[in-house]
């Protein structure tokens, strides 16, 4: 690891500061991948901002039939939050069957979705859910949120504070684990959602991406078997050691529909 | 039964430590003044180094010293050796090329020193690392075994990259066997690469007294005395009076810390250079990188069978990656630990097995859990399945028709081995009942009604263990002898402190041998301490690996006990006025028989310690060292059954029930038994579904460098194990123990992956990933909709 200047600010505005006070400044949420790097020597950060000092970035709310998320809640929190496990089992399932127990007590809910990591499972519940990232800036919807591997919507310097959560009629969750890792190779989000059926996907591709096919073969049929036969076309998805493309595009399917049967 | 003497489960003394993270492992140890050493790494496979320009790093801050190759070469510094002369099939000796812990003029892998930077702290040794500049001039990487021959060459001393052509057995009498059969099964098959990923990663610190020119080295070896011999007479030349080795606790080794590396070598002879102890901790891709790998084989294998399904003969071809360089035993891993075990628990008549051992650009490849005998048994296991598929047998009747007898023993097989003792068939039979082979068609159809395919596989394992009667081994090329040391000593208190040269990583010894010595002697078993892994205390002994502690090391301990009894004895007789020859041992006091007289071991020893009253002629004290050179190797047997369900939609394999039946002779500790028969599954479980070492075949780069991508087995992939033993003691030991450290590695792989082909009915390799599993079934599911 390299020297860096260290700063850990109690408030947004601090935070925000001292990000675009420097060259090669990072925020530092939960610091999962962050921090990894770093200790390899393949990330030099001039200025770490550490993010944990700030109060109102943490924590789940009820708002207007939304539950918002604070950036900083840890997967932990999240998956033993009586709120979420109400209102949104689905997503406490999720946020509880991510990384491992140490992973889980210190990766961030923001320090993910700001990573965009392809394998990473919350990204599918943002565009499964349609929720929406609110930002020091502004609002971005999360159709628009993941743009590309390690590449979100967010501008430089722009920092994530809560997530919002539309609350689902139904929803459910199902991945394949990446054998080594345990990251998703395939994890499908499926959800009824504000009178509309979202089917989402991450792992498979560079990107989480929705199944409009999908979505509109549950908005017939809610039923796994209204989704055999949709093949997902192998182009384009990831391929690596533990799943070839076109395995991962099978696997879409097969995930869509336990996901789906989970809710039956 | 005591509950701490020989039988009882007692738990592992040594735990207490460990679970309270007191452990004492070599990265604890911190010396007055200690420097850190990095290590420069080859970044490509294959090249030419044309310079080094090590003067920013020399420069920069904190750094004591860069060394390169140039530098331990005009040090008289020498090549790291490989123990074991393997004779080939022309009569001579394999290609021996030397192996530098610092390269003198190419790199041959992805992770070879190149240069040892030196520093005050660790990050300004790495930091100056950065700096060094290496000119490659780079060659074509050799990955691939199967062209390796036409390849460009790694060593000049090796035409074709061959190691050597060795083979075993009688060709002649096999090709006959051949022409007799009825039939012949036949496999291609892959034994593949795995990097053993010890919990602590190797470490060393190499610390020089310039007072008595003396050196200590604490390093994570599972044999101390073997890496003090390495590096006094072959790698730094010095007295090994002037060395002492400490092994220190150590976590884990498997076998890939037997072998003397670069990098303790290099922090020993530093430690002189700079004045100061050097320090060196593998960071994990290090080890990912460098540790020596283990297994990785390419193997043809055909079995002659006559009509009724009698085994004739078998024949075998096999490569083996040996890596860049010669680790210190890696040539007689595929070799004798290998073509000897291809009899297996059967009386085929004729065997013949030729090895080529291959170099290729990758890491060093040597012993890992089972060295060998896992990658017969997978030969023998995986054909004779083939062969009852082929005969449409029930592949349990097969095996049972082919065991070699009661009466057979000690049977001689055609691959040198003499098999003392065994009994197979109540193995096999314990084994079928306990997993209900008689109703596995209801359980099958079950699972087809669930959309899920579910398959049985067996392996009947034998290995050779207890390494080793040293004439033989010695006769077979091996550069030194495999017996074993003991010291017991008791101390005027009562208490006894046992010097052993095994060494504990993980095992359970201080457990064990506690309790052979507490019974051997009718003494406390909380009175006895174990002390290993230091030359500096125990006399020369030769370590931990082969599954020989206990056969080899506690039998030497049992007859150092039995020359303190007979000591003993003396003392006794003197104090009770009484004759020797009627003096008794029994239960930890001496009598003498037809009266009351009794003397408690202890009082014994004080009375050796304060010889007030004493015999004439003995000696004061009580402590007494003994050797023992094994007579044979200790042949240990069982049977495996594991059965699985394969989820075609998603190519999971799910082990639903696991039975394990071993004969391991005479058991110390049941517990400790059954804790390394359940990790050695989970190896072998580990290599068959999820293990799998890949190196890029362009480049040469390791590709599974991590956990991201080098998958180990964990907790949630396993059922709980099921365990039972049956016994038939070795002969020829005092214990009449066997070993068992090693056997869950050697028997998994193949009960698992017969279980998957049952399953798929189809051949498939290690490891069985769920894409590969799902292309098959899906295969299947296309093929049967047809």
């Amino acid at each position: 690891m390299y020297n860096f200047d260290y700063h850990r600010p109690n408030s947004v505005d601090d935070a925000v500061r001292a990000r675009g006070g420097s060259e090669d400044a990072t925020f530092l949420a939960g610091g999962m991948t962050l921090l990894p790097t770093m200790k390899q020597r393949l990330a030099s950060p001039s200025d770490i901002v550490d993010l944990s000092a700030i109060q109102d970035m943490t924590g789940v709310c009820e708002d207007d039939g939304r539950l918002a998320i604070g950036a900083m809640t840890t997967h932990a929190s999240v998956a033993s939050d009586p709120l979420v496990n109400q209102k949104i089992p689905a997503l406490a399932k999720l946020a509880g069957g991510i990384g491992d127990p140490q992973v889980r007590n210190r990766g961030t809910l923001g320090g993910s979705i700001a990573n965009a990591d392809p394998s990473a499972d919350y990204p599918a519940a943002v565009l499964g859910l349609g929720a929406t990232v609110k930002t020091n800036k502004r609002e971005i919807s999360g159709d628009d949120f993941f743009v590309d591997m390690f590449e979100t919507a967010l501008e430089e310097g722009e920092l994530i504070l809560s997530v919002n959560f539309p609350v689902p009629d139904k929803a459910a969750y199902a991945k394949f684990p990446n054998p080594a890792s345990r990251y998703a190779m395939v994890g499908v989000f499926v959800a009824q959602v504000g009178g509309e059926t979202r089917v989402a996907v991450t792992g498979a591709a560079p990107s989480a991406f929705r199944v409009s096919e999908m979505e509109a073969a549950l908005s017939n049929s809610f039923s796994a078997d209204a989704l055999r036969g949709i093949n997902i076309p192998a182009d384009g998805m990831n391929s690596d050691l533990h799943g070839s493309a076109e395995y991962r595009a099978h696997l879409v399917n097969v995930m869509a529909r336990r996901a789906v049967e989970s809710l039956s | 039964m005591p509950d701490t003497g020989i039988g009882a489960s007692v738990k592992r003394k040594e735990d207490y430590r460990f679970l309270t993270g007191k452990g004492h492992y070599t990265d604890d140890i911190n010396k007055a003044g200690q420097v850190y050493a990095c290590f420069l790494r080859s970044p490509v496979a294959h090249a030419k180094v044309t310079s080094i320009n090590a003067e920013e790093a020399r420069k920069a801050d904190g750094v004591v010293a860069v060394f390169t190759g140039q530098d331990m070469a005009d040090d008289g510094v020498g090549s790291l050796p490989c123990g074991w002369v393997v004779t080939d099939r022309h009569g001579d000796p394999h290609k021996a090329p030397p192996h530098y812990p610092l390269v003198r003029d190419k790199v041959r892998y992805v992770g070879d020193q190149v240069a040892m930077v030196i520093a005050e702290s660790l990050s300004q040794a790495r930091e100056a690392a950065d700096m060094i500049e290496v000119d490659y001039e780079e060659l074509d990487p050799v990955i691939d075994m199967k062209s390796a021959e036409n390849a460009e060459l790694i060593h000049e001393e090796a035409p074709g990259n061959l190691c050597f052509d060795w083979e075993l057995g009688d060709k002649s009498a096999v090709d006959e066997a051949f022409s007799k059969a009825d039939r012949v099964a036949q496999l291609d098959l892959v034994n593949n690469r795995l990097i053993p990923n010890a919990m602590e990663p190797r470490a060393a610190i190499g610390e020089y007294d310039s007072g008595t020119d003396s050196y200590t080295v604490y390093s994570t070896s599972q044999n101390p005395h073997l890496l003090r011999l390495i590096l006094c007479a072959f790698v730094l030349n010095l007295p090994e009076t002037k060395v002492r080795v400490v092994a220190p606790d150590v976590g884990g080794g498997f076998g890939s810390k037997i072998f003397a590396y670069a990098e303790e070598t290099a922090c020993t002879w530093a430690a002189r250079k700079v004045g100061r102890p050097v320090k060196w901790t593998a960071e994990r891709a290090e080890s990912f990188l460098t540790d020596a790998h283990g297994r990785d084989h390419i193997t043809h294998v055909e079995l002659a069978l006559d009509a009724g399904g009698k085994f004739l003969g078998l024949k075998v071809d096999t490569k083996a990656n040996l890596g860049a360089y010669l680790s210190s035993f890696s040539t007689c891993v595929p070799t004798y630990l290998y073509a000897t075990l291809l009899a297996g628990q059967y009386t085929t008549p004729a065997i013949h097995c030729n090895v080529k051992g291959m170099f290729t650009n990758t890491a060093p490849v040597d012993a890992y859990r089972g060295a060998g005998r896992p990658e017969a048994t997978y030969v023998v296991e995986r054909i004779v399945e083939v062969a009852a598929r082929e005969l449409d047998m029930d592949p349990a009747e097969l095996r049972r028709k082919n065991f070699i007898q009661p009466d057979q023993f000690p049977y001689q097989t055609p691959v040198a081995l003499n098999y003392d003792t065994g009994d197979y068939e109540p193995t096999l039979d314990k084994a079928l009942q306990m997993i209900d082979y008689t109703s596995f068609s209801q359980r099958r159809a079950e699972s087809e009604r669930n959309g899920k395919l579910r398959g049985i596989g067996f392996s009947a394992y034998i290995e050779a263990c207890g390494l080793a009667p040293s004439a033989v081994v010695g006769s077979l090329g091996a550069g030194v002898g495999l017996w074993e040391s003991a010291q017991v000593r008791f101390n005027a208190t009562g208490t006894v402190s046992v010097f052993t040269g095994s060494h504990s990583h993980g095992q359970g010894h201080e457990t064990t041998f506690s309790q052979l010595v507490a019974d051997k002697l009718g003494i406390p078993y909380e009175n006895v301490e174990i002390v290993h892994g230091d030359t500096g205390q125990i006399p020369m002994g030769m370590g931990t690996y082969g599954s020989r502690s206990l056969a080899v090391g506690g039998s030497a301990i049992s007859k150092a006990c039995d020359k303190v009894i007979e000591k003993g004895r003396k003392i006794a007789a003197h104090l009770m006025e009484a004759s020797p020859e009627d003096v008794e041992f029994k239960d930890g006091h001496f009598t003498v028989s037809g009266t009351d007289k009794s003397k408690a071991m202890a009082e014994i020893a004080f009375t050796a310690y304060v010889p007030h009253n004493y015999p004439e002629g003995v000696e004061p004290g009580l402590d007494e060292t003994a050797f023992y050179d094994p007579l044979n190797f200790t042949y240990p047997a069982g049977v495996h059954i594991a059965e699985v369900e394969i989820d075609p939609d998603t190519g999971m394999t799910e082990i639903k029930d696991w039975v394990a039946v071993d004969d391991f002779g005479r058991i110390l500790n049941p517990m400790i038994v059954e804790g390394q028969v359940h990790g050695g599954i989970a190896q072998g479980v580990g290599q068959a579904l999820y293990e799998n070492c890949v190196y890029d075949s362009d480049s040469g780069q390791l590709i599974t460098g991590s956990y991201m991508d080098y998958c180990m087995p964990r907790a949630d992939n396993f059922p709980t194990f099921r365990v039972g033993m049956t016994t038939s003691e070795c002969t020829h030991n005092p214990l009449g123990v066997k070993g068992c450290g090693e056997a869950g590695a050697i028997a998994a792989p193949a009960a698992l992956m017969n279980a998957i082909t049952d399953a798929l009915d189809q051949e498939i390799d290690m490891p069985a990933s769920p894409e590969k599993v799902w292309r098959i079934a899906q295969a299947k599911i296309k093929q049967a909709a047809e």
